[in-house]
């Protein structure tokens, strides 16, 4: 008997180990997204940044998308997983167009659809490397979820991911209501976007806005929040507490 | 049809452009026992005549519940359907699963007729020998379906297959104008009575026959006997005494004077009595 602790034999049961790879950690990533229930429909928000690292590095990644006719599709986390995410549903939309019978995949099964996916990527230990915020109206019904790289998801009249999760929700808890107004939920928006963009360093301050309604999706074009760096405690920050961080 | 030289295997042509080996699968299903359906804007009602081989044995399941908005109704080899019915219930649960939604009947029908096709065209198969009445429900509303053993699937307002069956289409082509709006009860009744055609004469009792319904905000179930015997007896169905032996006389004149009185017992209980007239 061989006692000799040898990698292949026991990985025997996952298949040859030497030609694929696995994420171990993300590369290029983006940063929250935030999104809420309106009167007619979702709301969105996410930021045009892809950091490298530590590193500011592309400013015109789009991390919003538009999924068939009924749902839209935010991201945070490894921008190149979300283009392989865009991919898959890219092809479920066409086998579902494909049947051509007046039946259409909508916002709820899009969003379970991903957990499915999700699920079985991390339990492989090959997981997409993903928080996706999935929102949509269907005949009427609005329908708002989240998943994340390990598969936790749900529904909520508000979701939000990375650090919108802190940030932005408990705002969101505040002062969601049923039936916002359309101007009224991008004013919220826009109030969790700006802490974010203070508080957050992966934030950059270029960011659009996407709803999407029974009459379909509008993204915005980008722009750019108003920001005050005059407050007092900007000033000296190391006042109260000279000598520590 | 008579037996020729191009009917040995499905994947023969004749020269007339027949497949002869699926028609005879055909043939399968209309010496099985009835089964029909018929359908309105909401509910979708199935029913099928059940005969046992004999006195002591129960009789086949024909009617199968697939998912709690779809049901199926076979005729021909029971076999067969039990197996496609194994096919159309992993479909379903599968979609769910993934989906979390009703799989969409049009959707299931076309992979059932897909893979009956399957079946037509290759040489080491043969085509399966059941008619299957696929009623469901999806976003677009009630539908019935009716999938060949040719792997064909036509959409019907309502529809009777199996042995004695233009009876009962005869019955449902005059009525079928009006199914669009009936109620549920209704066309439970227009079921009843299209199965009664197909008996010809001999009485319907809940003990030949399964009744199944599906609708909105009514998942696919199997009605009881109690139940499907009550209707049979409030809607007056029995009718027609022209049956020509004593005993199905006895039994229908046992029936009359049991709706005369209300009683919703289940007599018909057993196929092997005599019924004897109760006295009043």
């Amino acid at each position: 008997m061989n006692f000799i602790a040898s990698k292949q034999p026991e990985n025997r049961l996952l298949g040859p180990e030497s030609d694929t790879q696995r994420t171990l950690y993300p590369y290029v990533t983006g940063t929250s997204v935030v999104a809420l229930k309106y009167k007619d429909g979702i709301l969105m928000a996410a930021d045009m940044g892809g950091s490298y690292g530590s590193t500011l590095r592309y400013k015109s990644v789009e991390r919003m998308k538009p999924i068939g006719k009924h749902s839209l599709l935010g991201a945070s986390g490894e921008i190149s997983d979300f283009q392989e995410i865009l991919r898959y549903l890219d092809e479920l939309i066409l086998y579902d167009n494909m049947w051509d019978d007046g039946n259409s995949l909508g916002p709820k099964e899009v969003h379970n659809y991903l957990t499915r996916v999700m699920y079985n990527r991390r339990n492989k230990f090959n997981p997409l490397w993903n928080s996706l915020v999935l929102g949509g109206v269907k005949n009427g019904q609005t329908y708002l979820g989240m998943v994340n790289m390990i598969g936790v998801n749900f529904e909520d009249n508000h979701v939000a991911t990375g650090f919108g999760n802190h940030l932005a929700r408990p705002i969101l808890r505040q002062e969601w209501h049923e039936n916002l107004s359309f101007e009224d939920g991008v004013k919220l928006l826009e109030k969790c976007m700006r802490v974010l963009l203070y508080r957050d360093r992966s934030a950059v301050n270029k960011l659009q806005i996407a709803k999407i309604t029974e009459e379909g999706v509008t993204i915005s074009q980008p722009y750019s929040l108003k920001t005050y760096w005059e407050f007092s405690a900007f000033e000296n920050p190391a006042q109260g507490a000279i000598g520590s961080w | 049809m008579f037996r020729n030289q191009y009917d040995t295997d499905v994947t023969t042509w004749s020269p007339a452009g027949r497949l002869f080996q699926v028609e005879y699968a055909m043939e399968a299903v209309k010496q099985g026992s009835a089964a029909i359906g018929l359908r309105s804007k909401t509910h979708i009602v199935l029913g099928c005549v059940n005969k046992a081989n004999s006195e002591l044995s129960s009789h086949q399941k024909k009617i199968f519940k697939v998912d709690d908005h779809i049901g199926v109704a076979i005729a021909g080899l029971t076999a067969d359907g039990r197996v496609l019915s194994r096919y159309m219930r992993n479909e379903c649960i599968n979609y769910s699963f993934t989906y979390e939604s009703p799989l969409p009947v049009g959707r299931l029908v076309v992979q059932l007729a897909d893979k009956a096709q399957v079946c037509t065209q290759r040489s080491w198969k043969r085509p399966y020998g059941v008619g299957l009445l696929v009623a469901g429900l999806d976003e677009s509303g009630a539908h019935l379906y009716y999938n060949c053993p040719s792997g064909n699937y036509f959409e019907y307002q309502a529809f009777a297959i199996g042995s004695r069956s233009q009876a009962a289409k005869t019955y449902l082509e005059r009525r079928f104008e009006n199914f669009a709006d009936s109620s549920r009860d209704d066309l439970v009744k227009d079921a009843l009575m299209a199965i009664r055609e197909t008996l010809q004469g001999e009485t319907l009792k809940s003990s030949i026959c399964t009744v199944a319904v599906v609708g909105v905000g009514e998942p696919f179930h199997i009605l009881d006997q109690e139940t499907v015997q009550q209707m049979i007896d409030a809607f007056d169905i029995v009718g027609e005494k022209e049956g020509p032996a004593a005993e199905p006389d006895d039994a229908a004149a046992g029936q009359e004077v049991e709706a005369e009185q209300g009683a919703a017992a289940d007599q018909g209980g057993s196929t092997d009595e005599g019924v004897a007239p109760m006295d009043i």
